[in-house]
């Protein structure tokens, strides 16, 4: 299937700036429902998931893998089918409604305090519709934007959706910090945790009416007018062998590694810090914040870059330099937050009833807390610490940026027209939702295991299995991309597949 | 580079089953018989969604290399 389509007149540029904006606050409100949840998992579970409870346990973890892992792929072939089928503008219009519906609705569910199961049954219910319409959403947006661009410009033009998962984030954490901060904590905990998802109902209206106006996609048009349209899109995209081959392509040799390091570098990095480092909670917030922020801006350098030397370098040269770069990054983040390498100020030291504060020489403090038999640490790095961090953790939010800035128009220019919407949109959350999304959970395990390991042999005269369990986590992201390095590196082109 | 590609494919169709093997006989059948409830998530995940994806999708992948699928 040679199927070449000829670009229909480029919108004119005031036109495309409305779809990129349209499009892209849309996919932004998206992130931000879909990140509430999770940045208010804590809360979430003592209302909805009663630790003491089994059953409630074992939904609550569902709650988190499922929608997480599970329902995206699902979403982007159901949604994908719809929008090769009616449309991408109609489809996405419905991904964006189901998600803030289902996101206010979390918001007035009664606790289990008040209807009893029903209650855990329902916030499941309503995070799996967020995973469906989270599933659907981002492919509607990146192939409407493409499909609006100058096919020389679209890694410029859907970059900017790109940073809408960033942005989602940033926005979700800054509406709880302000509604934290505008009322007691008991409030927040009594109601006040309601409030950040029942806002999302108001910026969904406003970006539903923002997208109702705007027109289908000309590419889309075309290829319906001339009865070009698929009539089973999934068949064709994963029935046929023509198309299953570059599914699988995009997968392993694109989304895949992108996948992991997007993860490592946006969610690993702050989970590093705080259970591996035991780094200050808002700290680490603060670092994973200033990285992002500054680093942002290149989803866009590198989507531009793209349209001019082209997709793969880029994706593959942040994979590559992630792969090497990886254990050095995170060894030095290790180091410079262990106080042991630090000169104690043993005269300034602070002790308190259960507590004791220890200092040192470059403005970092320690924080042991007894409680029971164990004693909990907590660090706060000194100022010029507090950078060197940022500075480390901004430069895997270049490699996130290297490899997720281009991917859009990547995949976008994989498949035709006719089944493009379903094509890239399974590789895209298999790639991200399943590979990325299980990282922290995976990396995690790999270092507990690591250090009962070291624990299991120190006893004994035998050598210690692991030297640097901390870096045991990062196995699995390097694996990963490398993986998906030598797929890309071997069988990618660094040109459009089969389409313009 | 259509040799090594092909090549290759034996490779893909290798590591997919070595990554099968060693997620259901390392990790899903040891926590399926644990008899602890926060296992059977992590069980499920294992043999339905990620050995499917993982083992599945390379073997596809580099059976279609094998047969030159993706030579220039």
């Amino acid at each position: 299937m040679q199927e070449t389509i000829t670009v229909v007149a480029s919108s004119d540029k005031k036109n495309l700036w409305k779809v990129i904006g349209a499009s892209s606050l849309g996919t932004l409100i998206e992130w931000y429902d879909f990140y509430i949840f999770g940045s208010l998992a804590i809360v979430i579970s003592t209302k909805f998931f009663p630790p003491d409870n089994p059953t409630a346990a074992f939904l609550s973890t569902l709650a988190t893998f499922a929608a997480g892992f599970v329902v995206r792929p699902f979403g982007a072939l159901f949604f994908g089918r719809l929008g090769d089928i009616i449309g991408r503008k109609y489809t996405f219009m419905v991904t964006l409604l189901v998600m803030g519906l289902a996101t206010c609705a979390i918001g007035l569910v009664p606790g289990y305090e008040t209807i009893g199961f029903a209650a855990p049954i329902l916030v499941l219910v309503l995070r799996l519709l967020q995973g469906l319409a989270l599933g659907g959403e981002y492919g509607g947006a990146a192939t409407y934007v493409a499909e609006h661009s100058e096919p020389h410009k679209r890694g410029f033009r859907t970059s900017w959706i790109q940073t809408t998962a960033t942005f989602g984030l940033f926005i979700s954490l800054a509406v709880i910090m302000l509604t934290k901060s505008s009322m007691s904590a008991e409030a927040f905990d009594d109601w006040g945790w309601r409030v950040p998802f029942l806002i999302s109902s108001l910026m969904v209206v406003v970006s539903y009416f923002i997208r109702r106006n705007m027109d289908e996609s000309p590419l889309f048009k075309k290829a319906k007018n001339e009865g070009k349209t698929s009539s089973n899109p999934l068949k064709e995209s994963f029935g046929k062998k023509y198309n299953f081959k570059f599914v699988l392509l995009a997968l392993f040799g694109a989304t895949m590694g992108q996948g992991v390091i997007w993860y490592t570098g946006q969610f690993y990095a702050l989970s590093f810090l705080q259970n591996v480092c035991h780094v200050d909670f808002d700290q680490t917030n603060f670092i994973i914040g200033a990285a992002l922020l500054a680093g942002t801006g290149f989803f866009v350098v590198f989507g531009w870059l793209s349209d001019k030397i082209g997709r793969k370098p880029i994706m593959l040269a942040g994979m590559l330099l992630a792969i090497l770069t990886y254990r050095p990054i995170y060894d030095r983040i290790y180091q410079l937050t262990d106080v042991t390498n630090k000169h104690e100020l043993v005269d300034q030291q602070r002790i308190a009833e259960e507590t004791v504060v220890k200092m040192y020489d470059d403005g970092s403090t320690a924080t042991l807390t007894k409680t029971g038999d164990t004693i909990k640490q907590t660090v706060r790095v000194g100022a010029g610490t507090f950078f060197s961090i940022a500075l480390l953790v901004f430069i895997q939010v270049l490699y996130v940026t290297m490899v997720y800035g281009p991917i859009a128009a990547f995949l976008v220019e994989m498949f035709p027209v006719r089944i493009r919407y379903t094509s890239m949109s399974l590789p895209y959350h298999i790639g991200n939702g399943i590979f990325g999304g299980l990282l922290p959970a995976v990396a995690t395990y790999l270092v507990t295991k690591a250090q009962v390991a070291n624990a299991a042999v120190v006893q004994t005269s035998a050598a210690i299995p692991h030297d640097r369990p901390y870096l045991a986590g990062l196995w699995y992201p390097i694996i990963i991309a490398g993986v998906s390095f030598v797929i890309g590196l071997c069988y990618l082109k660094n040109k459009n597949q089969n389409v313009q | 580079m259509n040799t090594v590609k092909r090549v290759l494919g034996v490779v893909w169709i290798i590591l997919g089953l070595a990554a099968g093997y060693y997620l259901i006989g390392s990790q899903a059948i040891p926590q399926f018989t644990s008899g602890k409830s926060e296992d059977l998530v992590p069980a499920i995940i294992y043999t339905f969604i990620l050995m499917p994806i993982i083992t599945g999708g390379l073997c596809i992948f580099g059976w279609y290399a094998l047969q030159g699928e993706y030579d220039d």
